[in-house]
């Protein structure tokens, strides 16, 4: 039934009966109605309060939102359509000055606080601001018909990944909006290919479509400022004929506070954060940007890396210098360090117990990043599992000493890595035959702590081609502001 | 039904391209400049010094330009001097 409409003058009380004071108050409700034909408005039980005739039905919480009602009992008095006095919960005194009876409520206690008021709680505000206010979103609006199907509609305008998205709907995005202090309109950057502005509600909208929750909307925001610095390149890791898309390391509190895994099966499904917070990144590429598979993005083959790969490293060891602190991050800070890579070589060595052993055995395995022969070409990250990270720790090897052991024994002869050495046309040039050629450049190596308890296993993502542009495209780490 | 819940917000950045017209390519390279565009990637030098001598050789003009590197756009400077100074454009796109 539709709400009666409100009388323009006089006392007005927002109760609702899951209210211990509202229930306390009743009997006052009972003299007002009676004296001043106060109007009670009901936002739970539109039976209570049952001895009070002049009640309205407000379940739809549509005069509850007009007149901003944070806490119930609401006593207003109008004049003429106009609020001219207010007062929450139970305060006798009040009561009795805005409504003019000195001995109202005499048998009540002096002061009972009141309890929250349905209009404001969780879920309910960002409806009520969609149904009766302005949700404020410049966006375009696309109405659908009532027989179609919204997910189905999200694919159709070519919005998807190929994943089910959640749809943008008003209240999800002022959910999501939520997360922020930042304005709405505040232009985030310019999103390559089209080098569209993304404001921070199109954020707000693909970090919907995305799957993430509004606590994880300062992280997005970080994320898509730091793959647009230019020493970031965006640009050109989307039209790569490579595999690497963008993959985003998570440190500091931020990761614990939206219980982002770096734990057992960090790398894989399985946690929200991890999986939906890069592939709002990578949706925000493809919707405001333009940047689709088969258009500009033009990688041969691609890998499920491209949805989204987000993980946080675990910092659980004070031992450990955090990978955003090795890169410059004061501690305690929530960082991102975005890498240009791919996911995932697997790696085991359960027969080395020494920590030469093991940077022997891990280096074997990281120079297949690429091409086995090819050195100063992609950068990669070495996940340590903490089986392997044991070793080293128990012979006091911190991230330093690991870093420089791993960059030496990754030195092999140029002679065996020339081009048509062993058989293989592809390798280093002829010119480089004397040198010994480590496999990285000095800084091409990110390591990084993750992973379940049991295990001797560690992982490299293998990076972009983009080495040989050394100074121009780098992985890039900021401070988050959460 | 719930209408609030049928109405979605465009994710996209709500633009549209604007598709202009190709030049009509020119009948003859007789007086033309053509652009030799290196646009970084490996080898692309060597792809480019080719068809300078094989311009030459047909008495061609051509001025090389080359964008600082392959893994951002060109800039608009040096677009706005290539449409300048040359009538056709070679572009060595990949390695």
């Amino acid at each position: 039934m539709p709400p009666m409409s409100l009388p323009a003058s006089g006392l007005l009380v927002f109760v609702k009966r899951d209210c211990p004071t509202c229930e306390l108050v009743e009997p006052v409700l009972q003299r007002l109605a009676a004296t001043d034909g106060a109007t009670i408005a009901t936002q739970d039980d539109p039976a209570f309060p049952g001895t009070v005739p002049n009640r309205i039905d407000d379940t739809a919480l549509e005069w509850s939102f007009r007149h901003g009602v944070e806490v119930v009992p609401t006593l207003i008095r109008l004049d003429g359509g106009r609020e001219v006095e207010r007062t929450i919960g139970w305060d006798r005194a009040e009561w009795q000055r805005i409504t003019g009876h000195v001995d109202l409520g005499a048998a009540l206690p002096d002061l009972r606080p009141g309890c929250g008021s349905k209009s404001v709680e969780p879920g309910v505000a960002e409806r009520l601001v969609v149904r009766y206010g302005d949700p404020g979103l410049r966006s375009r609006p696309i109405d659908l018909g009532d027989y179609d199907d919204d997910i189905e509609a999200c694919y159709t305008r070519g919005w998807s990944d190929g994943l089910p998205v959640v749809p943008p709907t008003d209240e999800r995005i002022l959910r999501m909006l939520a997360g922020t202090h930042r304005r709405p309109d505040e232009i985030v950057g310019r999103i390559p290919p089209n080098l569209v502005p993304c404001t921070v509600e199109k954020v707000a909208i693909n970090a919907v479509l995305a799957g993430c929750r509004p606590e994880y909307l300062p992280l997005v925001l970080g994320i898509v400022e730091t793959a647009l610095e230019p020493r970031f390149t965006l640009h050109g890791l989307l039209c790569t004929t490579y595999f690497s898309g963008p993959i985003a390391i998570v440190n500091g509190p931020v990761a614990r506070r939206i219980g982002m895994n770096s734990g057992l099966n960090a790398l894989g499904q399985g946690n929200r954060a991890n999986s939906t917070i890069t592939r709002a990144l990578n949706l925000i590429v493809r919707n405001v940007g333009g940047g689709l598979p088969g258009g500009i993005d033009r990688a041969t083959l691609g890998g499920p890396h491209k949805v989204g790969l987000c993980f946080a490293e675990d910092e659980s060891d004070p031992f450990w210098t955090p990978l955003a602190q090795s890169r410059g991050v004061a501690a305690g800070r929530s960082a991102v360090t975005l890498f240009q890579g791919e996911a995932l070589q697997g790696f085991f060595d359960q027969g080395s117990r020494t920590p030469e052993e093991l940077t022997r055995s891990l280096a074997m395995a990281l120079c297949a990043v690429g091409h086995p022969k090819v050195c100063e070409m992609n950068n990669a990250i070495l996940v340590l599992a903490p089986e392997h990270y044991g070793i080293f720790r128990a012979a006091g090897w911190n991230r330093d000493r690991i870093q420089s052991e791993l960059y030496e024994a990754l030195k092999r002869p140029g002679r065996d890595l020339m081009k048509g050495a062993g058989g293989v046309g592809e390798g280093m040039p002829a010119s480089r035959a004397d040198e010994m050629i480590s496999k990285f450049w000095p800084e091409g190596l990110l390591i990084v702590r993750a992973g379940g308890e049991a295990g001797l296993f560690s992982a490299i993502l293998g990076g972009w081609t983009a080495g040989r542009a050394r100074d121009q495209t780098v992985p890039v780490t900021r401070a988050i502001d959460d | 039904m719930n209408p609030a819940a049928q109405r979605l917000r465009d994710p996209s950045g709500e633009t549209s391209a604007l598709r202009r017209a190709r030049l009509a390519p020119p009948a003859s390279l007789e007086g033309r400049t053509v652009a030799l565009f290196d646009i970084g990637k490996g080898r692309g030098d060597e792809f480019i010094d080719q068809l300078e001598r094989r311009f030459g050789e047909h008495g061609v003009k051509t001025r090389r330009y080359r964008k600082p590197t392959n893994t951002r756009v060109a800039p608009v400077d040096l677009l706005q001097r290539i449409s300048t100074e040359a009538d056709v454009a070679v572009i060595a796109l990949s390695d």
